[in-house]
């Protein structure tokens, strides 16, 4: 079985959001990048699959789409243990683009994982149109998954409880947290041997973008907590129905 | 000049990181209320490689620079003193005195292990009447032909009931004073050592501090490193390596302090605005992190020296002594900025002050630091 997970370089999830002056785009400058954290759980699933006794799974590959300043999100991603990266050279425009670059890298794969979204724009639209671009059966919002003898068993979280199902390869299994318990930390050595490993550079294939950005607003500030003490209660219920709009 | 770290550099960082913010945070107070040792921990660390992070890969380490070590360091240290300074002396004090100076058979036999963090490391220098002046060992070994009869008692010694294999200071040869010292590789479980209590310490209460009596205990010859009366040499080099790791750890102690501080002050509100907002507070915070800043400096140019080949001696010394000093102050301002809050446990503030006193003490007092200072200057 050979595995494939998309990988999105995103920014630290702990970096202050700035756009530029018209507010047309994100402004990169000073972020720190990592590894989309629902693709870094898939990746650790993927290396877990690897690494199980008696596990079939041949290799396990990494692809993104970006410039070369990309390139060490993908080596993080081999040096938590992925066998190969690729990347498509160009920016990640938006998300039928990016399924357009990916749709050419995803030959030849058993089971490809894809994030649910990435925790930039929170698109969500990737993994689906990837799957119908390649033709491919694909299962959403996938927490859990498990490699048998020719198939695989998915476990899927739905309103109320969970889903169990069984699904043939090949797949594209869009994932949710869950898939893996925590992301991998790589190892030292992990780290070292990151650089001798393969990443594959390929030119991008000529497509349109589907979606132009208007504008970005930050969401407005969190207003203050009000404590009201016991004898408040009218103030209580006259700021909830009336401040609030609650009840 | 260059100020940049290389990818792998940042990678290494980010790993303690993560390690440090995920895992240790999740019972480091728990440890350090019932002073327990972190076995769970050291076993991770030395499957992400930790516990031998300078070795060559060639004895089954992972074979960084010491610039990595300073990074990684720094991030256990931000959490956890008691967990680092185990990596510590692993690393900077017997992997580095095995790899540099044991022979080959030594460092198959004790170095690999110790590089896998299969088995840890203590370093016994330290005794009850000579700490600062290591020059009065009074831990002697006797030649009795093929092996040598170790007798004494040392004081203070981390990793002494976790460690399988010590690095003993000795004296084989008291006339020549200092000149008659030796190293000797000596396994824990050898009959006629014994162990004090645990000691019961302010910090670093998870590490496990005892002291190591030797009661006629053979050890075979060839478990000697260099010749006799390299010992004093051999423990000062080690040491030069071993403030690296000290300094870092002082340096981690007062960044996570800061981090602490900055990120209380920016919640915390006192006359209707967040205490950052008072300018008492927010120069607190800029002389912090300007301490920070040079301990940070003087850890990575010491580091930088070493992976250069050159002499760092000296730049060691000043880190440790620097960072060591500053470590104490900005914890202590931290609490300072916590207030009532910096002064309970949950808070972490007032551990990272206790943890940070022992730093201005062991590998060297700051006072020592600063005798091997000024007897440069003054050369």
């Amino acid at each position: 079985m050979k595995i494939l997970v998309l990988i999105g370089n995103v920014p630290d999830t702990t970096t202050k959001i700035k756009f530029n002056a018209d507010k047309t785009a994100f402004d990169a400058a000073g972020v720190q990048w990592i590894i989309n954290p629902w693709d870094e759980l898939a990746l650790t699933r993927a290396m877990e699959l690897k690494e199980a006794p008696g596990s079939k799974v041949e290799s396990v590959t990494v692809a993104n789409v970006g410039r070369q300043e990309t390139e060490a999100t993908l080596r993080k991603a081999l040096a938590i243990g992925a066998d190969k990266a690729i990347r498509v050279d160009a920016d990640a425009r938006d998300a039928f683009y990016v399924a357009s670059q990916l749709a050419k890298v995803c030959q030849g794969f058993d089971l490809i994982f894809a994030g649910v979204e990435a925790s930039d724009y929170n698109g969500a639209a990737v993994g689906g149109m990837l799957a119908e671009l390649l033709g491919m059966q694909s299962v959403s919002a996938v927490s859990g998954l498990q490699a048998e003898e020719g198939f695989v068993r998915i476990t899927r979280e739905i309103e109320g409880g969970s889903q169990t199902l069984t699904a043939a390869t090949p797949l594209m299994a869009i994932v949710q947290k869950g898939i893996a318990k925590e992301p991998r930390i790589p190892a030292m050595r992990g780290i070292m041997m990151a650089r001798s490993k393969p990443l594959e550079v390929l030119s991008p294939v000529d497509t349109e973008t589907r979606v132009s950005f208007a504008s970005f607003d930050l969401p407005p500030a969190k207003a203050a907590c009000k404590k009201f003490s016991e004898e408040q209660a009218k103030e209580l219920i006259h700021a909830l129905r009336d401040e609030a709009k609650v009840l | 000049m260059n100020f940049e770290f290389t990818e792998e550099q940042l990678m290494i960082q980010q790993a303690a990181r993560d390690y440090a913010q995920r895992e240790l945070i999740k019972d480091v107070l728990e440890r350090d209320a019932t002073a327990t040792f972190p076995t769970h921990h050291v076993k991770a660390l030395a499957e992400l490689g930790f516990m031998g992070m300078m070795v060559s890969p060639d004895y089954d380490g992972t074979g960084l620079d010491a610039v990595s070590y300073v990074l990684a360091m720094e991030e256990l240290s931000k959490i956890d003193a008691s967990v680092s300074v185990i990596v510590s002396v692993n690393n900077s004090l017997v992997c580095y005195g095995l790899e540099k100076f044991g022979n080959e058979t030594q460092k198959n036999k004790y170095l690999k292990p110790l590089a896998r963090g299969e088995k840890i490391g203590a370093f016994l220098l330290s005794e009850p009447e000579a700490g600062s002046d290591a020059t009065s060992q009074r831990t002697t070994a006797e030649d009795k032909g093929d092996y040598y009869l170790v007798n004494g008692t040392k004081n203070w010694i981390t990793n002494a009931n976790s460690a399988s294999t010590y690095i003993v200071i000795t004296q084989t040869n008291a006339a020549k004073k200092h000149k008659g010292i030796t190293a000797l590789i000596v396994e824990k479980d050898s009959p006629g050592i014994t162990l004090g209590p645990h000691e019961d310490k302010m910090g670093m209460r998870s590490s496990d501090t005892h002291s190591v009596m030797f009661n006629d205990v053979k050890v075979p010859k060839e478990n000697r490193i260099g010749e006799e009366g390299f010992g004093f040499t051999f423990a000062m080099k080690v040491l030069e390596g071993g403030r690296i790791g000290i300094a870092s750890q002082a340096l981690g102690l007062a960044s996570g302090a800061l981090e602490r501080a900055t990120a209380y002050a920016k919640e915390r509100k006192a006359f209707g605005t967040v205490i950052a907002n008072h300018q008492a507070i927010a120069f607190k915070l800029a002389d912090m992190a300007v301490k920070v800043e040079n301990a940070r400096n003087l850890c990575l140019k010491a580091a930088w020296l070493k992976d250069q080949g050159k002499p760092y001696g000296i730049a060691s010394a000043m880190a440790k002594q620097y960072a060591a000093d500053i470590a104490m102050e900005v914890t202590t301002e931290a609490v300072q900025i916590h207030g009532g809050y910096g002064y309970v446990k949950e808070y972490h503030v007032e551990r990272l002050m206790r943890e940070a006193k022992l730093t201005q003490i062991y590998e060297g007092t700051s006072e020592v630091q600063k005798i091997i200072i000024s007897r440069e200057q003054l050369k």
